[in-house]
């Protein structure tokens, strides 16, 4: 009996649990339905999230745009760009006779760049130099106007400029800034024969032959080498109200397809340095360089002749040739520290039979704290007609920006 | 004393004259478009993707530069372990736009898209930018190969030195990171 009632107990429990566990149709439907309410709730809110993440999404991007907009976007100041270089010198010179002496610390060059940027193709651009620290009368320094012209892109391969603008001859006469060459003070070849730095007026074009060869052609304002004188240094007016009676024609080639390679020939003509005053002496400047950079080594050579008309040795016995070239071998030890020595030889009154020739050695380090500043030290050793030469150290410092 | 002045004026206006009408090589100006750097680049169009510059890659990437960065992030495309970035830096007044192609931690190319400083143009020649192959970078994120500059044009070739430095940082940012492209 016992075991019928635990039997009975058993399979009651068993059917009841059966039917908890197994919905009726109706119940399933319910369930459905129940399920199906939820699924559009979630597709709703799903759908809600991904629209407000799309629109999260572009708010982030219109921010993130304007501020770059607001950063980036070119503006009026930056259509006009400032710069400049400057370098302090100091010079302890002694002459090989002990006659003369220079020993003086001096704010050489301080100079000031603006350009302004009219259209993706006119632009403006200017050098205003203060030399010596203090110009005026009875001091030694000048303020300069170097260059101020307008450039023209005319055509994709064509570059034109009219206004003040640097002879486009040598090596450091377009580009001086301090960091960019060795020795304190600039190379006398090029002050002495071509003479930089120099800049006329007028108007000048330049383009590309192929690849890697370019020219330069300008018609410009010339030197005015006046009675008395007769280095083409005297002859530089500066464009300050300079005698325009003759005008004087420039050229230049040059080859640039090897990296680290530069060789360049320039040539110029001047119908009559005197301009127009007594007899008339024609010039003409042949220049020749190589810059060539390889790895840590680079060497610079510089040849550069100027032939006048024999009238100038009325002036100047020989002057109506002069001559000069220096070759600068230097090393990088490495980023920031570089070696270098040069020879040069340079003379202005090349044409006489005396000896009037001015050699010079220079050994010394550049030391760029920043690829912008540099610090420099030389030691000059020159030789000169009457122990005239001056031998010594300079000192100096310098940057660009 | 005019005939001189006549004649330079003859000179100059049949050279500028020639010079228009001539195909001469293009010295300045844009070189190529981004997307067909782009195109040439990969062999299969590769993915879109941004580097947000976070504070870490800012600071390195502004060294690298020697300037700090007013963006915010840097577009690239990306293909497996290759990347290539369009990126710009100013030579001496004006921007230039290098494209430059990474792949596997070295340079497989650098071009100058888009030039517009008056000197300098000589960066874009391909004896130039060929000198960047397979240049990696040092644990001071420089260059590990020496690249021989342009006299007179020394801002170009820093800028160009600088952007394929950059270009090396931001890939192994990118290669090293859980970037989903």
């Amino acid at each position: 009996m016992n075991n019928k009632l635990l039997a009975l107990v058993v399979g009651m429990n068993v059917s009841m649990a059966a039917a908890a566990e197994t919905p009726s149709l109706e119940q399933l439907w319910n369930m459905v339905q129940e399920q199906q309410a939820e699924i559009a709730a979630l597709k709703d809110q799903l759908s809600e999230s991904n629209s407000r993440l799309q629109e999260t999404e572009i708010v982030a991007e219109a921010t993130v745009a304007a501020m770059e907009q607001f950063a980036l976007a070119p503006t009026a100041s930056k259509k006009t760009t400032f710069g400049g270089y400057g370098e302090l010198h100091y010079n302890n010179l002694e002459t090989d006779d002990a006659s003369g002496t220079k020993d003086a610390i001096d704010f050489h060059r301080f100079v000031m760049f603006t350009g302004h940027q009219f259209t993706d193709s006119i632009r403006f651009f200017s050098e205003l130099e203060l030399e010596h620290s203090l110009s005026g009368n009875g001091h030694p320094g000048e303020m300069e106007l170097e260059q101020a012209y307008i450039e023209w892109d005319a055509t994709e391969n064509l570059t034109a400029k009219a206004g003040l603008f640097l002879m486009p001859i040598g090596i450091i006469n377009e580009t001086h800034e301090p960091n960019t060459f060795y020795g304190t003070e600039r190379n006398n070849v090029e002050k002495d024969i071509i003479p930089a730095t120099w800049w006329e007026a007028g108007a000048a074009i330049n383009g590309e032959i192929t690849e890697g060869l370019s020219y330069d052609l300008a018609a410009h304002s010339g030197l005015y080498i006046a009675e008395g004188d007769h280095k083409p240094r005297d002859g530089r007016q500066k464009v300050a109200k300079a005698k325009a009676d003759d005008m004087a024609f420039t050229g230049r080639i040059k080859y640039t397809a090897i990296p680290g390679l530069e060789l360049a020939a320039s040539f110029q003509h001047q119908a009559d340095v005197r301009q127009g005053e007594g007899v008339a002496i024609d010039g003409t400047l042949f220049e020749t360089h190589i810059a060539w950079q390889r790895d840590n080594f680079q060497l610079r050579a510089l040849y550069a002749q100027w032939d006048f008309d024999d009238a100038i040795n009325t002036t100047k016995l020989g002057a109506d040739e002069q001559t000069g070239m220096y070759i600068e071998p230097s090393f990088k030890l490495n980023d920031k520290l570089g070696l270098f020595a040069r020879y040069s030889s340079w003379d202005n009154t090349a044409g006489s039979s005396t000896d009037s020739e001015i050699t010079q050695i220079d050994l010394g380090i550049n030391y760029w704290l920043h690829p912008n500043v540099v610090f420099k030290f030389d030691y000059q050793n020159q030789d000169a007609p009457g122990e005239s030469g001056y031998d010594g150290i300079n000192m100096g410092v310098g940057y660009s920006f | 004393m005019l005939k001189p002045t006549l004649k330079a004026l003859l000179l100059i206006g049949t050279v500028l004259l020639t010079s228009l009408s001539s195909p001469m090589v293009s010295a300045k100006g844009v070189y190529q478009s981004g997307p067909d750097f782009i195109a040439e680049a990969f062999n299969q169009p590769p993915n879109k993707a941004t580097l947000w510059l976070t504070n870490d890659i800012r600071e390195q990437a502004a060294e690298i530069l020697g300037r700090s960065l007013p963006e915010l992030r840097v577009r690239y495309h990306k293909l497996d372990n290759k990347t290539a970035w369009i990126l710009e830096e100013i030579g001496k007044e004006m921007p230039i736009t290098i494209g430059v192609v990474v792949a596997e931690g070295k340079i497989e190319q650098v071009k100058i898209l888009a030039y517009r400083e008056s000197r300098g143009g000589e960066v874009r020649y391909p004896a130039y930018t060929r000198q960047y192959l397979g240049a990696s970078l040092t644990n001071k994120n420089n260059l590990d190969q020496s690249i021989d500059g342009i006299t007179g044009a020394t801002l170009s070739v820093w800028a160009v030195n600088k952007v394929a430095a950059l270009a090396l940082y931001y890939h192994g940012q990118v290669i090293n990171s859980r970037d989903p492209s």
